[in-house]
């Protein structure tokens, strides 16, 4: 046994680490429900982004693409991800990113949130 | 002749990589889906990972009830993003009623899969895959064969995120499975024992069939919900959690009268890092042929392409996707 512990740590030891990127937390929350319309989106990742490769759009119902488009990284988390919105009327949204972690490794997912009155 | 097959196989799936243009995220993506590795059956993924150990216990019901305890460990490294070879090892330890012990090896297991359909749009993957027990590379005490048994198989993993959203919590749903035939080059195996006191030569003769291996897991992920449907502000390790139900079955096909359908259902759970994984299961057999009692398996599970992305993580050819 203790050689198995011995072989993980120098398994560990060896290893860059870097993984894929999850979805850790975002603003407005997957899936939530908010009364005013939001300034921006903000996705957080399990690891650092690459911003020029990466992309986050958001859709009306009728599929438009209603971000400002000005995706940026986040001055001090570089795991950290903004894209700006306009004054949004009340309606579902769909948040649809793709992203690029440090070490090249690709993930994408959707969620939607949802402004009412 | 056999190895000129596997080599074939290798070769079709070579061609077929040169003039595919989909693309392979590796260690178990299809779209917004992320597919844990599960513990009893096989997934359709082609990726870069090791798993050590897989430890599990089972009582089978030869002589009168044995004890099956097995350490085993599996590789699977990325020859191109859509194409990959796998070996499996594995120690055993059969203690019988009687109370008699034996341990050794099994044989050695090779085998290559090649994923040829991909949805993102519909977290759909399916893949071929070629195996192989390679015969009289393990313990006769334990019951490695002689001979080596082929087992070409049919692999798939369907996600449920394309559920209309009024359904949203069964999104994070999936299900991942095998169809195979593990296929004997040797029809029968005959045993001759002389008694010693009175000279008499006894012959058996055991019977090998073609073996339809089938098993499906059903999971339910966590991190799809929190990520992909609904942030239920859930801590750690919860988070991370796909509970899952497995389905691990063998019917026997020709050769001799008919067995029942043998194989397990195996509830468990899997939590899964940024490196790897940790799942349990407890082992359930269906009905007496398999066995009477609950046994169970566990395994830590790495994510090589995480783990090394530069190097033994990544595809020999084609880039890393």
């Amino acid at each position: 046994m203790k050689g198995i512990i011995r072989l993980l740590i120098f398994v560990v030891g060896l290893a860059k680490l870097e993984a894929h990127a999850f979805l850790e937390r975002a603003e407005p929350a997957v899936g939530t429900t908010v009364q005013q319309s939001p300034s921006e989106v903000q996705i957080r990742f399990t690891e650092n982004i690459e911003p020029a490769v990466s992309s986050i759009q958001v859709f009306d119902p009728s599929g438009k693409e209603v971000d400002k488009r000005d995706l940026h990284l986040d001055r001090s988390d570089h795991a950290l991800l903004h894209i700006s919105l306009p004054q949004l009327g009340v309606r579902t949204y769909k948040v649809v990113w793709r992203v690029v972690s440090v070490d090249t490794h690709v993930t994408k997912g959707s969620f939607t949130f949802r402004i009412v009155p | 002749m056999k190895f000129l097959s596997l080599l074939f196989f290798w070769l079709v799936c070579a061609v077929c990589e040169f003039t595919a243009t989909g693309r392979a995220y590796g260690h178990g993506f299809a779209g917004a889906r992320f597919f844990p590795a599960p513990l009893s059956t096989d997934d359709p993924f082609v990726a870069d990972e090791f798993s050590l150990p897989t430890v599990s216990s089972t009582v089978t019901p030869d002589n009168g009830g044995t004890r099956d305890t097995e350490i085993s460990s599996d590789i699977a490294l990325r020859i191109t993003p859509k194409w990959d070879i796998e070996f499996g090892e594995s120690f055993i330890i059969l203690n019988t009623s009687q109370g008699k012990a034996t341990n050794g090896f099994s044989n050695l297991s090779i085998g290559s899969k090649y994923e040829f359909f991909e949805s993102d749009e519909h977290e759909t993957v399916v893949s071929l895959g070629l195996g192989v027990d390679v015969g009289g590379t393990g313990g006769r005490s334990v019951g490695a064969d002689s001979f080596s048994t082929w087992a070409p198989g049919l692999f798939f993993g369907k996600g449920f995120g394309d559920l209309p959203s009024e359904l949203r919590f069964l999104k994070p749903f999936a299900v991942t499975g095998q169809l195979g035939v593990a296929i004997p080059t040797s029809a029968s195996t005959r045993t001759i024992t002389v008694n010693d006191q009175t000279g008499e030569r006894d012959i058996e003769i055991e019977q090998h069939p073609d073996v339809l291996e089938w098993g499906f897991a059903l999971e339910y992920s966590v991190i799809y919900l929190q990520s992909q449907v609904q942030d239920m502000h859930l801590p750690a390790p919860i988070d991370r959690l796909i509970p899952l139900v497995e389905f691990a079955m063998e019917t026997p096909l020709n050769r001799g009268p008919l067995g029942p359908t043998t194989g397990t259902i195996n509830p468990g759970i899997i939590w899964s890092g940024k490196y790897f994984q940790v799942g349990a299961e407890a082992v359930i057999p269906i009905n007496e042929h398999t066995g009477n009692d609950v046994g169970f398996i566990a395994q830590l599970h790495f994510y090589l392409d995480d783990l090394f992305p530069h190097s033994i993580g990544r595809p020999l050819f084609g880039g890393n996707k």
